[in-house]
């Protein structure tokens, strides 16, 4: 995998803290997508850590995944639908509720205070 | 073919309806064809609370006859239609309407009637009794221009009378004869804390007082003059001297009768003729007669279960005691108060300073409790009772049981957990522990659903704290003790996390959980953390260590619809707006093509805003002067209104202005859950006031002001709270009441079931906000003062704010909108289009 691949979204410092943001991945291309950007920032040292996921809720089919409010279930990280208010994990995008049900994930990255989310088009490949 | 056998009832009092509910639940209920005699104009109405009436409840509210009950269990009912005569030997019943029904077996529940002393002058106008709804019309009715009051007898129904005619504005007095009040059920020295306690409201007591004479009075319309000489002078006069059984059928038609009254019934309810049996306070038991719904209800169940061959119940008598509220004062008398056993001891504990009275009767070996009387402090009155009831073993020192417990020792091994499981602990509904236990087992794990399904403590509620102690014990004794953690982060309550808050002014969520938390917090802990914060410090709820916590509603304040877009709902106090502002609603509305509807909270509410849209369109809103509607949080809602006395005719005072100083006063405050209120200008009742959290209707005197009130899913009429207040104290009231509430209540928990699940209820919850029991008043107003004068629209905040409009653009990298939400055409507006239409590409709305 090269560097190429990787899209540059936004600086990190746009990024609210311990919350989701929604982003376009592949804006314009058939492969174009609405992710929800998660920034966690570790308790102790401040340093930041991005999780990625769809911003497509399959329970209600809408794209409010990154309007939900974070959370940890034991040692997981997860999100809380705002609208039907299930857990999925944002490792794993798996739903807490309904292990059948799962959110898309993508890698993304932090470098040089950018935030890089890997494209769909080559996820797709 | 079988026939029916029937069953006859005389007066469908509380008693005789109880017997038609029991003979509904047999499983052989279709055996039998039922009728029953009413003589009053309406059936079954719940006596007990009768002074409730001129609080507000109204006949329906007090009635006891379940929604169709009658006709779903075809039982024919006679109203306004008194039995008059019986054939014993035709076995037929004839009234007064001239019906004449006959019977299989006939039970007489006529109760009984108020004994009217043959007083010179006792007929006259103005001279009332206490018994029925129809005696209420017309003492309220007597009452208006009139000043003075009197109540003939003291006895416990004599002041609860009293207190009507205090609560009706007169001048009060209650004169009897006996040389103490309560005379029946209290001592000496109880019934001297009681008069001085009564006194000490208002109301004139004189004891050792016979009435000689009524007639015109010179100031008043009555002169009552005594055989001391002394004189009162009265404009309206009460007879509450005790009762009297209501036997004359059984008299005139030849069943056996006790030498003072009463119809003698058997064991099993039965009188001289077998086929005819007596309930309720007409019958006479063992000797006696039980002037107690309690016991009567006893008696209509033992009647049932014989009639219908089930079982071999019976009725052999049933304990006399009682705990009552009069006039605010806890009074309660056990078993044997007057220790009349032989070689009885007594021990007495007499507080002058809080003016409270304990005395308990114990047997000659000091070992049994035979009796007690309390008087200005009643809490002690569920385990007393069950000690008597249960032949419980006393501890060496007895008089541990009435001395106050200052080293916070307690009495061991008599509380709840020593009763067996027969023991009953509310004895209105005949709950036993043992039902309680088996309810709690079965899931009933709040004190709200435990009253619910058990029907314990929800009538006279004098079993309320027993019941509480009772669910403690079995939770904790089925390990079953329910968490109250909040959640996974917090080893704590609700209220122990507002307290923290509080105590050690943390201000931020993170500061929280850094200190008494552990992980990164949920959207259960999130939100209930950032609503807390709120209701303290009132800090702007998208500052950037709040914004993260909240709900996604709060965090763009807007509630979110089924597709992702926002809903606009602006403020408009009390439902009042110009047609100016209408207009400006509309034309936005237009603008942004959003579906508009009229709320069932009298205000209007826009849909299908996009994230995008909601700051231009607040923009809009917020120079035409609208403020937020708070209804996307957890915080004041509407104050609704009634036109009031502005152009109502029949309006008795301002409502409009009063909703809107209220919803402009609490507008911004954040609690545990939604709060609705209303204000009606008179008891036609047009803004619905009795199902608001807190509701306020206008009255010839002042507001009468209700609380925890709730539509919804579990529908609560609201509690009567306190009556004909000035507006000041109306809001000092509400100012406690609210900031009580935020403090102590459960997560999303309406101040309906906060209320329901409060032990000692609405007693309890006017002891600490009229009385002040716990010392906080002035702390719950000085905290409500500061959450008034922290207000800001939070829309008007957000927009003036450029950072903060960043998080309305939907994409980080994007000017694009989010392509998903697409809206189709319904009855010229438009709404979101479904799955399968977007699948099936239907026509949508082009925005
Ligand atoms: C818009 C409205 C219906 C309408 O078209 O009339 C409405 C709409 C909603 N109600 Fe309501 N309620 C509306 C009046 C009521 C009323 C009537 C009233 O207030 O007089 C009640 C019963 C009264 C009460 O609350 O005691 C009511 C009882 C509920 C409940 C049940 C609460 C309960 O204690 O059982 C919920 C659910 C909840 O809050 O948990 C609810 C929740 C909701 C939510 C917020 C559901 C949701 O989470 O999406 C709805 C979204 C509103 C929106 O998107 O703007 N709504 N809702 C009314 C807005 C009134 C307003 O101007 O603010
Ligand atoms: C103000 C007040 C407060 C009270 N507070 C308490 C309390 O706190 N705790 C408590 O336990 N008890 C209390 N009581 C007592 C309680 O109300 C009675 O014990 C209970 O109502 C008795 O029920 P009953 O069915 O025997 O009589 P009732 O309820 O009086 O019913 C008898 C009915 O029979 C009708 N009737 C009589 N004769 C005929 C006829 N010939 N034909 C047709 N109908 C007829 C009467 O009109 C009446 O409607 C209170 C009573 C009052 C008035
Ligand atoms: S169920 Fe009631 S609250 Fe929910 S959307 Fe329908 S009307 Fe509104
Ligand atoms: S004892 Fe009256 S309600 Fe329980």
């Amino acid at each position: 995998m090269t560097d190429t691949q990787w899209i540059q979204i936004c600086q990190l410092e746009a990024l609210p803290i311990d919350a989701g943001t929604a982003a376009l991945l592949d804006e314009g291309k058939p492969t174009e997508e609405q992710i929800a950007l998660f920034r966690i920032t570790s308790t102790t040292q401040g340093e930041s850590t991005i999780f990625a996921v769809s911003n497509f809720d399959p329970f209600s089919e809408a794209n409010v995944i990154s309007r939900g409010i974070l959370c940890s279930i034991g040692d997981e990280l997860a999100v809380a639908s705002p609208i039907g208010k299930q857990h999925f994990c944002l490792n794993s995008g798996t739903c807490f509720e309904d292990e059948d049900v799962a959110l898309k994930t993508y890698p993304s990255k932090i470098a040089d205070g950018q935030v890089y989310v890997q494209s769909s088009e080559l996820i797709q490949e | 073919m079988s026939v029916k056998q029937k069953i006859l009832v005389i007066g469908n009092g509380m008693v005789g309806h109880k017997f038609l509910e029991a003979m509904t639940t047999h499983s052989d209920a279709d055996k039998f064809e039922i009728a029953t005699f009413c003589e009053e104009p309406r059936a079954a109405y719940d006596r007990v609370h009768l002074t409730d009436y001129f609080s507000g409840h109204s006949a329906e509210d007090l009635s006891l006859v379940e929604p169709d009950f009658f006709a779903q269990h075809n039982i024919r009912i006679l109203l306004n239609d008194k039995a008059v005569s019986i054939d014993r030997k035709a076995k037929t019943v004839t009234s007064e309407n001239g019906e004449t029904l006959s019977y299989d077996k006939l039970v007489l529940a006529t109760g009984s009637y108020p004994f009217v002393p043959p007083i010179p002058g006792h007929k006259r106008d103005n001279c009332f009794v206490y018994r029925t709804i129809e005696d209420m019309e017309a003492i309220r009715a007597s009452a208006q221009g009139s000043s003075v009051g009197v109540v003939i007898g003291g006895g416990l129904l004599g002041l609860e009378a009293a207190k009507a005619l205090k609560d009706l504005g007169l001048t009060t007095h209650v004169v009897e004869f006996a040389p103490r009040l309560m005379a029946v059920q209290v001592d000496d020295g109880g019934g001297a804390m009681l008069r001085q306690k009564i006194e000490d409201l208002g109301v004139q007591v004189h004891t050792g007082k016979n009435t000689q004479n009524i007639e015109d009075g010179d100031q008043h319309f009555h002169k009552m003059t005594f055989a001391d000489g002394d004189i009162i002078e009265t404009d309206v006069l009460l007879f509450s001297a005790g009762i009297r059984p209501q036997d004359t059928l059984a008299r005139e038609f030849g069943l056996e009768l006790g030498e003072r009254g009463g119809i003698v019934v058997n064991d099993h309810c039965q009188t001289s003729d077998p086929d005819i049996y007596a309930i309720g306070e007409c019958a006479l038991s063992g000797g006696r007669i039980y002037g107690l719904v309690a016991p009567g209800y006893r008696m209509a169940q033992v009647t049932a279960d014989h009639i219908s061959n089930t079982g071999d119940n019976t009725f052999t008598g049933a304990d006399m005691s009682t705990k009552l509220k009069l006039m605010g004062v806890d009074v309660a008398s056990i078993g044997d108060a007057h220790g009349n056993t032989p070689d009885a001891k007594v021990y007495t504990y007499v507080d002058g300073s809080t003016e409270v009275y304990k005395k308990i009767v114990v047997n000659s070996d000091n070992n049994r409790l035979l009796g007690a009387v309390l008087v200005g402090d009643a809490t002690d009155y569920g385990n007393l009772l069950q000690i008597v009831l249960n032949d419980i073993p006393l501890p060496e020192f007895p008089d541990a049981l009435i001395l106050p417990q200052r080293d916070g020792s307690g009495i061991t091994g008599l509380g709840v957990e020593a009763l067996p499981d027969g023991a009953q602990i509310c004895s209105c509904n005949d709950v036993s522990k043992g039902d309680l236990c088996q309810f709690i087992s079965d899931g009933a794990t709040t004190l709200g659903d435990l009253k619910a399904c058990s029907k314990a403590g929800t009538s006279c509620g004098g079993c309320n704290v027993l019941v509480g102690q009772v669910l403690n014990a079995e939770l904790e004794k089925m390990g079953l003790e329910v968490n109250t953690d909040l959640c996974e982060h917090f080893p704590y309550t609700r209220q122990d996390l507002y307290n923290l808050v509080r105590v050690e002014k943390i201000k931020s969520f993170f500061d929280l959980i850094e200190k008494h938390g552990s992980g990164r917090g949920c959207d259960i802990c999130k939100p209930t953390v950032a609503s807390i914060l709120a209701s303290c410090w009132n800090d702007y709820v998208l500052e950037p260590e709040h914004a993260g916590l909240q709900d996604t509603n709060d965090r763009y304040l807007g509630n979110m619809q089924k597709n992702g877009t926002y809903s606009i709902v602006p403020r408009i106090p009390g439902g009042e707006i110009t047609p100016e502002k209408l207009i400006v609603l509309g034309e936005v509305a237009k603008k942004y093509k959003l579906y508009s509807k009229i709320t069932g909270g009298q205000r209007i509410d826009l849909f299908g805003a996009r994230l995008e849209q909601l700051p231009e369109i607040w923009r809009l809103l917020i120079d035409a002067g609208f403020e937020t509607g708070h209804a996307y949080g957890k915080a004041l809602r509407t104050v609704k209104s009634c036109v009031g006395t502005s152009w109502c005719r029949y309006g008795q005072d301002d409502s409009v202005a009063l909703a809107l100083e209220v919803e402009n006063r609490y507008k911004g405050l954040r609690s545990p859950h939604k709060l609705k209120s209303a204000v009606s200008g008179c008891t036609r009742e047009c803004a619905e006031a009795q199902s608001k959290d807190f509701g306020i209707i206008a009255t010839e005197n002042g507001w009468n002001l209700y609380v925890g009130g709730n539509g919804g899913m579990r529908p609560r009429h609201a509690d009567l709270f306190a009556t004909d207040l000035d507006k000041e104290t109306l809001i000092k009231y509400i100012d406690r009441f609210l900031m009580f509430y935020v403090r102590t209540a459960d997560r999303l928990q309406r101040t309906s079931t906060w209320m329901d699940n409060m032990e000692g209820g609405l007693d309890y919850l006017r002891e600490v906000v009229i009385e002040d029991s716990l010392g906080i008043c002035e702390q719950l107003e000085a905290e409500m003062v500061e959450v008034i004068g922290s207000y800001q629209c939070e829309w008007k905040t957000t927009i003036e704010d450029e950072e903060k409009l960043r998080m309305f653009q939907p994409f980080i990298n994007s000017e694009k909108g989010d392509s998903n939400v697409v809206f189709v055409e319904e009855r010229g507006q438009i709404r979101p289009a479904t799955s399968d239409e977007k699948r099936q590409g239907i026509k949508v709305v082009s925005l």
